[in-house]
């Protein structure tokens, strides 16, 4: 079986090789092995559809679905926290009105999910899904629960540090990102062949949020602040409607 | 400006991103619907059964949909979004319009493509079967072209996406991404 020392030496020799986007051939993370293209991307220009992004509105959406907290009947365990940022796009522009959708493990680090055999507990009041749109600053904020680190099966005994999954979209079709946020300091950061898979530290620092006292609920929530920079839009504002 | 790089959707994502009803931009048995339909494979050519596919597309004017309502859908308004996983033989389907273009342009759907494994999200067209000049198809190998182009079927259309290996799927980056 392969170690978290074996993986260690492939995350270093990486390291650094592979820009500001993630490598799609990273063998430290062994599932990518038969999933990546081998062939260069091939570069276009977008055209169309391409040249717009979906559009979702207040009627898909719930307010309610922005607070992980209050999705069952009882308080979720664990520690709450408040996550909050500004969804931007390449230009500094804000995002409005945009789709924002986030998946997670519970604070044990289980997820609502019959594939996840972690043997830690699910929480009856914690399902970890949640969405909402952006605002017109761009801002979008959740209530929810601080994530546990827990266990997959790339190598012996590894963990992933704790994350939350988010998914957005931009103005343009090209926009599109799902990412994962992850909290400060998390000592699996450095063993982790995911959050490695982008081997240029300045890029992974970007996926990393920040404690931010300012966004804490007084006697509720604890709160982390995490803005989103999305690629540049390809419409000139001629075209924007 | 840098901007944030992606991340794999990992195992769990059917938690978060699939919903009831997001393969279907019309009702199936839509008296224009069609069925877009196919299998994502691997290099080793076995289905991928936890990937996630998203569909974008104008609508058969060729106009691109600017109406909300994707998520919770009416049954009338079409949206021209959607999305679905794959099941455990790595089928997808989705229950939609012929989409138009300009004139003298070659249809095409736009299609994102997330799975476990993938460490970042794949953009790749599926074109209608035709006879317009295209700038992208024809700047291709046949070989390389046949991966885009939709197969014509008595009830619509198939479109096979294979990550890797023989037949691999042309992907595509556009000019403002860095790779």
């Amino acid at each position: 079986m392969t170690t978290q020392a074996d993986i260690n030496r492939e995350i270093a020799e990486l390291r650094g090789s592979g820009g500001p986007q993630p490598r799609r051939d990273y063998p430290p993370y062994r599932s990518s092995m038969l999933r990546y293209p081998t062939r260069d991307l091939h570069q276009v220009d977008p055209e169309g559809v391409e040249l717009w992004a979906p559009c979702f509105g207040a009627a898909d959406i719930d307010d309610h679905e922005a607070d992980l907290t209050v999705q069952r009947s009882g308080e979720p365990l664990g520690e709450r926290i408040v996550v909050t940022g500004r969804v931007l796009d390449g230009d500094g522009r804000p995002v409005r009105h945009q789709l924002v959708e986030i998946w997670q493990a519970n604070a044990s680090g289980r997820y609502w999910h019959q594939r996840d055999q972690h043997p830690a507990p699910l929480d009856p009041n914690f399902i970890g899904a949640g969405r909402c749109l952006t605002d017109g600053d761009g801002v979008y904020t959740f209530q929810t629960i601080k994530p546990g680190a827990y266990p997959w099966r790339n190598h012996d005994n590894a963990w992933r540090p704790a994350h939350i999954h988010f998914s957005l979209f931009g103005t343009d079709f090209t926009q599109r990102l799902v990412t994962q946020m992850y909290f400060p300091g998390d000592p699996l950061f450095d063993l982790d062949p995911i959050y490695q898979s982008v081997t240029d530290a300045k890029a992974r620092e970007m996926l990393v949020a920040s404690y931010d006292h300012s966004v804490t609920a007084p006697e509720r929530s604890l709160g982390y602040r995490w803005d989103i920079i999305l690629s540049g839009t390809h419409r000139t504002p001629l075209e924007e409607s | 400006m840098s901007f944030a790089p992606g991340q794999t959707v990992g195992p769990f994502f059917h938690l978060g991103l699939p919903y009831e009803g997001g393969n279907l931009l019309v009702p199936a048995g839509h008296p224009d619907g069609v069925r877009l339909h196919g299998r994502v494979f691997d290099g080793q050519g076995a289905g991928v059964p936890d990937a996630l596919i998203e569909l974008w597309q104008a609508d058969p004017s060729g106009q691109v949909p600017r109406a909300t309502g994707s998520i919770r859908r009416d049954g009338y308004t079409f949206t021209g979004w959607g999305r679905t996983q794959t099941d455990g033989d790595g089928h997808y389907w989705f229950s939609t319009l012929l989409p138009g273009a300009d004139p003298g342009r070659r249809p095409f759907f736009a299609v994102t493509v997330f799975a476990r494994g993938l460490t970042d999200r794949l953009f790749t067209r599926a074109y209608l079967p035709g006879d317009e000049p295209d700038p992208l198809l024809d700047g291709l190998e046949p070989d390389r072209r046949v991966t885009l182009i939709t197969t014509r079927e008595e009830r619509g259309l198939l479109f096979d996406i294979h990550l890797q290996g023989e037949g691999e799927t042309v992907f595509l980056s556009y000019p403002r991404q860095a790779r």
